[in-house]
């Protein structure tokens, strides 16, 4: 893959690394607002891992659904949920995307079909397979796409999800966003096996392999596995094989590794990889500068807007937790 | 009017619901083939078809969250826990994602959804078939917990939980399936948070809820041969609570007795006592006083199990103790 050829080719990777930059900034944003104390809770930052998130949601459809973690900033940046409700999310104010009840781990937009971070490990692939039973079951021809851990693949909820999908054929793709470590538990202290999708064939499904540090080489991977799975031929397990360049969250200063090893995977920065392609491909420095200025004022933006916003009245505090029965 | 086993009127009312909403599926483990490991299910595969009756394998994590996931698109499933002591499997899923999404998201997914199946003490399975979970359930905002004694409360109030945009903890109970009662004709439902009273008295109040009824109702019969005069009030909704409906027998009686099955220590009826001290304290003339399963697990010899449970003897002893 690695350099794009074409103009159409070139614009197209000029697009995903906007996203990716995106993601980048807002997440340095959030980082220094959760140093000074304006972001509460825990903070999980996908830094490193941006080309599987963007590559992935890239391949989607509108009416498809995505179900994330609580690590899920990037995702909802490369689902196209606004950063100012998101930064305000992770500030507690009204205007946040779920008006402050939910934090940094749980983004919701229904409108995209950004069907939530969940914070408990793995429990929200079943509910993955659920979204996607109910494609099914109506017909929709949407396709669930559901992001989840190394650590979350030895968890009860990963293997009755995948044994539910595969027995039902259900249009789901479950990508396994392998970052090595599951806090500080490294993968071949938790893992029995070296490959993650090497499960698939236990529950006789579709796997896939890559590395993620090429955005539109997982694109194209991911897109393999959703036309799989809108044409009713069942779920695929992919595991895409990246690194989270921060600890595990924004309290976790990550002595576990060395910085050996952090250097190694910060020369496959799937930014950096991006930048270089498009360089190559003629695109100027001074584009790709004005980009990034241009992003830096977006979060900006959006951390003035956090800043400004109110916190939800406290009169909010019962709202939501039972629905109207209309 | 029609007399019906609880699990017949349970039948009719999924049933009928089902004909009215494309929505709704019934999954869980047996409920298709087999027709219900307690024959709930009977007839609905062969009406249906297995796109709305779903088999699954035993996975209650997962078959309780893909049933959450689907509400959280629309749909209306109900799903049935072959009895209430595996849902404990699935524990995390009902109360980290059922009780939690509208909240979290502000009021984006609402989760229509009923988790129903058989619970309660008896029958001599012992320890880990034998458990009342209404007070767990109960403990969690965002989760609605319903108990029917009769066929037609379960009727009624089956109705309402599928209907209600909420998660519904709806416990049947074992023992009462093949219990007969009548049921009107034609459809009604009945509203979450109505006590019903079972039995008008005057002398004292019995505050209990499902399968302890069969306990309550012929110990309070007795009493009244011996002039004693016991009001029996069934909850029947456990969340939301009818503390008007609790607060005004009590207010004419002025004495409460509270059975239920399950354990004492935070359980329930701890609840409602503190309820009625705190709105009606000026009311009582006696303490109130509490009669639960023993505090421990479920013992499977016939005369320990029967001891460790609410009796109607139990009952009528502590009554006579509260009318001195
Ligand atoms: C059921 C459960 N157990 C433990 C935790 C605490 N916890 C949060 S994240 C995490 C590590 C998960 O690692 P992984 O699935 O690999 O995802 P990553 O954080 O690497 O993206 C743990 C142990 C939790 N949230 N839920």
């Amino acid at each position: 893959m690695s350099q794009p050829k074409t103009k159409k080719e070139t614009e197209d990777l000029l697009e995903l690394y906007r996203q990716m930059l995106l993601i980048r900034r807002f997440e340095e944003a959030s980082a220094k607002a959760y140093s000074m104390g304006k972001i509460g809770g825990f903070c999980h930052l996908y830094i490193g891992q941006e080309a599987v998130g963007v590559g992935a949601i890239s391949a989607l459809e509108q009416k498809d659904y995505i179900v994330s973690t609580y690590r899920d900033h990037g995702h909802a940046l490369a689902r196209g949920l606004e950063p100012k409700s998101l930064m305000a999310e992770l500030y507690g104010k009204k205007t946040g995307i779920v008006s402050g009840n939910g934090g940094s781990m749980h983004f919701f937009d229904k409108k995209k079909n950004f069907m939530g971070g969940h914070g408990i490990v793995g429990g929200h692939i079943s509910l993955a397979a659920g979204i996607a039973y109910a494609s099914k079951y109506r017909e929709d021809g949407a396709v669930t796409l559901c992001f989840f851990g190394e650590g979350a693949a030895n968890i009860g909820s990963f293997h009755e999800g995948m044994n539910l999908a595969a027995i039902w054929k259900l249009p789901l793709v479950m990508i396994c966003e392998n970052n090595h470590y599951a806090m500080g538990t490294p993968e071949y202290r938790a893992l029995s096996v070296k490959d993650v999708s090497v499960r698939a064939t236990a529950y006789d499904i579709a796997r896939d392999h890559i590395e993620g540090d090429e955005v539109r080489k997982v694109r194209d991977h991911v897109k393999v596995a959703v036309e799989r799975a809108r044409r009713g031929e069942g779920p695929t397990l992919m595991e895409i094989s990246t690194y989270r360049f921060r600890g595990h969250s924004m309290s976790d200063p990550a002595k576990y590794r060395t910085k050996e090893e952090l250097d190694k995977y910060k020369q496959g920065d799937p930014l950096i990889k991006a930048e270089k392609d498009l360089l190559s491909a003629g695109w100027a420095q001074e584009e790709l500068t004005k980009m990034d200025e241009t992003i830096l004022k977006t979060v900006e933006e959006s951390v003035d807007f956090a800043e400004k916003s109110e916190e939800p009245p406290l009169g909010w505090l019962y709202k939501h937790v039972y629905a109207e029965n209309v | 009017m029609a007399v019906l086993t609880y699990r017949e009127a349970l039948n009719r009312a999924m049933t009928e619901e089902m004909e009215k909403d494309p929505n709704i599926f019934l999954m869980g483990e047996e409920v298709g083939h087999y027709e219900g490991a307690y024959k709930v299910s009977q007839g609905m595969l062969a009406k249906f078809g297995e796109k709305r009756v779903i088999d699954t394998p035993i996975s209650e994590n997962g078959f309780a969250g893909v049933g959450i996931g689907a509400a959280m698109v629309g749909l209306r499933p109900i799903i049935e826990f072959m009895t209430w002591n595996f849902s404990l499997v699935a524990i995390d899923q009902i109360i980290n994602s059922a009780a939690k999404m509208n909240y979290m998201s502000a009021g984006q997914f609402p989760i229509p959804i009923v988790f129903r199946g058989a619970g309660g003490a008896g029958g001599r399975l012992a320890a880990q078939h034998s458990q009342s979970f209404e007070s767990w359930y109960a403990h969690i905002p965002g989760l609605k917990v319903l108990a029917p004694y009769t066929p037609a409360d379960a009727y009624g109030l089956l109705k309402t939980s599928i209907r209600d945009n909420n998660p519904t903890i709806f416990i049947e109970s074992e023992v009462l399936y093949g219990s007969k009662g009548e049921v009107p004709e034609g459809e009604f439902l009945i509203p979450m948070g109505k006590s019903d009273i079972k039995r008008e008295g005057t002398q004292l109040t019995i505050i209990s809820w499902s399968r302890a009824l069969m306990y309550v109702l012929p110990a309070a019969e007795k009493l009244a041969k011996e002039g004693i005069s016991v009001e029996v009030l069934d909850l029947r909704s456990i969340r939301p609570l009818d503390e008007e409906g609790i607060l005004a027998s009590v207010r004419k009686t002025n004495k409460v007795l509270i059975v239920e099955e399950g354990w004492n220590v935070a359980g329930f009826g701890a609840q409602v006592a503190y309820l009625i001290q705190k709105e009606a304290f000026d009311y009582l003339d006696s303490p109130i006083e509490r009669i639960t399963q023993e505090d421990v697990p479920m013992p499977y010899a016939a005369n320990l199990e029967k001891s460790s449970l609410p009796s109607e003897e139990k009952i009528i002893k502590k009554v006579r103790e509260m009318i001195q």
